[in-house]
């Protein structure tokens, strides 16, 4: 048995090395201390506050966020904001509803179970406003990205004055995160732009790491639970595994053979 | 299934079994003798039964939420895994599953590998695992297309352009394939109907495989025919059962680990952005487990050689109870075999490792030296050996092994050589 | 291979067993629970519903949780008939004070309580609504008074916001 799980444990290894290898960045991103990591990982509230307001203030006049919910932002595992404080960020948004009874449209304050409202009607009109690029839906983003959250905090901080002899188009930004090193967002951060409102010194490193934090939680909503649960779930399995092995021992020992 | 009569103690049994014989069957099931000696590699059938019904469990449950229509499609999973009770749950563990249905099924074909399990008398069930692996990649693939993201678009394209390699009807094929003249809403729907109807073809082509295992019994890691019941068998139940159950529980705990910790790890990041039908993403690799294919088709310069490369990779499997010309089943006894075994392996490693890199360089030059030789092993080596090579003698029983040692720690050596 | 029956034997088969059984029970919850309303499907459990434009003796019919609401605004006639009716004729005794609080605006799941169709306006022998499905009669108060329903139409939770929107749910 010993043989076998040794053999085993060599295959997970290569295994794991070539998957390693294969996600392996030509460049090294920016790292910091995510609370979120980790067998117990849980999201930093403060951050996740702080993140939702660096979204609304800075990001969210591009980039949309159409699977995310106001009431998510009360929901436990996220924010947290109290239910008033989430009923009253929906009321500031006008949303779009209808047909009413005479077939037209309207405009009504949103509630919670409305989805963000996006920046633009739809992606070409998004594209229109930007140069021909459509800034992406932010819901999924951490994940739809193969350096994960320190790729993207990485990017937030890239920008940099491009090398010399590389020219840049109109509308086009040199960042040493981005593949290719060409993008077509400007940098948006400097320090100070928002004004925490707890007080949180907004540097453009705080700021990239709460939007950052903000973002791993639109894609990953149930990270928390996910950790809670994996965590018993893996505890159960080693006492039942053990259980079962003594089981096994007994029964085998009713005939000369190893198992 | 006439091992010994059985007759149900109870009269109602009786009456049943007269006319239903489920009770024999269960009977036969539970003692089953099985050899006694069979090591932990061969647990993995019961893992991948396991895994079946925890695709198809999870799969149904999916199916209920899941919106297959190329404009809801990507918004419908994210539905499930932010709204629906436990959808991100029952998701991962249907993602991952199919890795881990993989990792299993890998493990279950080189044991046969190795202990020559497709041997006479057992062609059938080889034969049958080859079409259950087949639907396998069938069902992943198509699967892999639903959520509608950027892989699975282009992988989509991809593979149902492999057809077009077909001299002359293949562009016809391709259009057929996709119902329109790209992947699109038609392909989607047509790709959501197929993969949940191989997973029940799958379970039906189980219970043959099972049964043409319990005809003849299963083989061992001696290799020996053995006399059944005997000394050398254990009833099925309880002596299997709690073994494969305690393999199980080893293997969950892996699973678990993937589907709590490292969801995503498995997967590809472009996924996650919604089928974009003008934008391919810059690296298009299939899923872990077709890479070694995957490779073998980008090795071959011509398009419908490369497409006949990865296919005829795949056949040769099936031939493989002929190819292989050695009487002597297991590796323990074929010194030689035992060292081609393990070369076979590193280079469908290395085969999956390429697959996973550019098509250019060293990579391309490696990739085409792994399949070269991949082709060689199952067309020249295996043939050629079985004239060849000096086997070690084998015992006539797994209690009375007339080596010295018992045959176990035979094995134990073998495994040695996997560690350097 | 002869059986040893000692205790400990007993005790960990059985604690096997039952560990084994917690976790069964365990998986199978999730696969139950993805089946009940899910967090955006709750969140949508309440809708406002305006009424300025509704006349006596009219009924409007809105969608609230899949289901039709009846908002009937009820004459002085018809509120007098249904506060009429005494409670030992009724086969689910109801107060209307009880069903309408405010008796000009009866606001009701139209939902038949036999087996959920949908019960018409103005139908039937008691001046209410009666079912097409099985012939359930019910009064101007949504009383059933005849037919095979077992109780009333149901009432939801709902509230005046101001005096022209009701809130339901």
């Amino acid at each position: 048995m010993k043989n076998f799980f040794k053999s085993l444990l060599h295959i997970s290894f290569v295994f794991v090395l070539s998957c390693n290898s294969m996600a392996a960045e030509k460049v090294e991103y920016l790292k910091t201390d995510w609370s979120f990591k980790g067998l117990f990982g849980k999201f930093d509230r403060g951050a996740l506050q702080r993140g939702y307001q660096v979204y609304s203030e800075v990001c969210s006049s591009c980039h949309s966020m159409k699977y995310v919910s106001y009431r998510n932002l009360a929901e436990k595992g996220g924010p947290e904001f109290s239910l008033d404080q989430a009923k009253a960020i929906a009321a500031s948004f006008e949303v779009t509803d209808g047909p009413n009874a005479d077939g037209e449209m309207f405009t009504r304050p949103g509630k919670l179970s409305d989805k963000f409202v996006m920046p633009y009607e739809n992606e070409k009109a998004a594209q229109a406003a930007n140069g021909g690029a459509y800034p992406p839906d932010m819901s999924v983003l951490v994940k739809a990205r193969g350096g994960g959250a320190n790729y993207i905090y990485s990017l937030l901080q890239g920008y940099e004055d491009p090398p010399l002899g590389m020219t840049l188009d109109e509308g086009v930004y040199y960042n040493k995160y981005m593949y290719g090193n060409k993008i077509k967002m400007s940098n948006q951060l400097s320090d100070g732009l928002v004004e925490y409102s707890d007080g949180t010194e907004a540097t453009v490193e705080q700021m990239s790491k709460d939007i950052t934090t903000f973002l791993m939680w639109t894609a990953e909503p149930h990270l928390e639970a996910r950790h809670r649960m994996g965590f018993k779930a893996i505890v159960y399995l080693i006492i039942l595994t053990v259980l079962v092995y003594f089981s096994m021992k007994k029964i085998w020992s009713r005939i000369e053979t190893e198992v | 299934m006439s091992d010994h009569e059985y007759t149900p103690q109870s009269k109602a049994g009786k009456w049943f079994n007269d006319r239903l014989p489920l009770l024999t069957l269960a009977n036969h099931l539970t003692d089953y003798p099985t050899p006694k000696n069979l090591n932990y590699w061969w647990t993995f059938g019961g893992i991948l039964t396991f895994c079946l019904i925890t695709q198809i469990v999870t799969g149904l449950t999916l199916a209920m939420h899941y919106i297959a229509h190329a404009d809801m499609a990507f918004e419908s999973v994210e539905h499930i895994m932010r709204d629906v009770n436990y959808g991100w749950l029952i998701r991962y563990i249907h993602a991952n599953g199919a890795s881990m249905f993989f990792l299993a099924v890998y493990i279950h074909i080189f044991r046969s590998l190795f202990y020559g399990s497709y041997k006479a008398p057992r062609e059938i069930i080889w034969i049958i695992g080859i079409i259950i692996y087949l639907l396998m990649m069938a069902a992943a693939f198509m699967g892999y297309v639903l959520p509608w993201g950027q892989m699975s678009f282009w992988g989509a394209t991809v593979i149902t352009n492999l057809f077009s390699a077909i001299p002359f009807v293949g562009e016809g094929i391709v259009t057929w394939l996709w119902g329109g003249y790209s992947v699109d809403n038609p392909t989607l729907t047509r790709f959501f109907t197929l993969h949940y109807l191989i997973p029940f073809l799958i379970l039906g082509l189980v219970v043959l495989h099972i049964w043409a295992l319990h005809v003849p019994g299963n083989n061992n890691p001696v290799g020996i025919d053995i006399q059944k019941p005997s000394k050398d068998t254990v009833p099925f139940h309880p002596y299997i059962v709690i073994k494969d159950g305690f393999a199980l529980l080893m293997f969950m705990i892996v699973f678990a680990f993937f589907v709590f910790y490292t969801p995503n790890i498995l997967g590809h990041a472009d996924n996650y952005i919604e089928a974009n039908p003008m934008v391919t993403p810059a690296h298009i690799v299939p899923e872990w487990y077709l890479l070694p294919f995957y490779a073998i088709l980008r090795s071959v310069p011509d398009k419908l050689l490369g497409v006949i490369a990865m296919l005829s990779a795949i056949f040769i499997l099936a031939a493989l109870p002929w190819l292989d010309t050695s009487k002597i089943r297991s590796a323990v006894f074929r010194p030689l075999y035992k060292q081609f075994y393990w070369i076979l392996v590193a280079d469908v490693l290395i085969l999956g490792y390429v697959g996973a890199m550019p098509a250019e360089g060293l990579y391309l030059l490696i990739a085409r030296v792994a399949t070269a030789y991949y082709f060689i092993h199952f067309l020249v080596i295996l043939p050629v050996l079985g004239f060849k090579e000096k086997t070690l003698p084998v015992p006539l029983s797994i209690t009375e092994p007339v080596l010295g040692g018992s045959p176990n720690l035979a094995m134990a050596k073998n495994k040695e050589s996997l560690t350097k | 291979m002869a059986e040893k029956k000692t205790k400990r034997r007993d005790f960990l088969f059985t604690a096997t067993y039952a560990v084994g059984a917690v976790g069964v029970g365990a998986v199978v919850w999730p696969m139950i629970d993805q089946m009940n309303p899910d967090a955006s499907v709750k969140a949508l459990a309440s809708t406002e519903v305006d009424v300025s434009t509704v006349n006596p003796g009219n009924t409007i019919t809105v969608l609230w949780r899949g289901k039709p609401v009846f908002i009937r605004r009820r004459t002085q006639d018809e509120i007098e008939e249904a506060k009429s009716v005494k409670m030992e004729e009724l086969k689910h005794p109801e107060k209307d004070e009880d069903r309408a609080k405010n008796p000009e605006w009866l606001v009701m799941l139209g939902v038949c309580t036999h087996l959920g169709c949908v019960p018409l306006d103005q139908k039937g022998d008691y001046n209410g609504w009666f079912c097409p499905c099985h012939g359930s009669h019910y009064d101007i108060s949504g009383r059933i008074r005849k037919g095979p329903a077992p109780t009333n139409m149901e009432i939801p939770e709902y509230k005046f916001v101001d005096a022209n929107t009701i809130k339901i749910g």
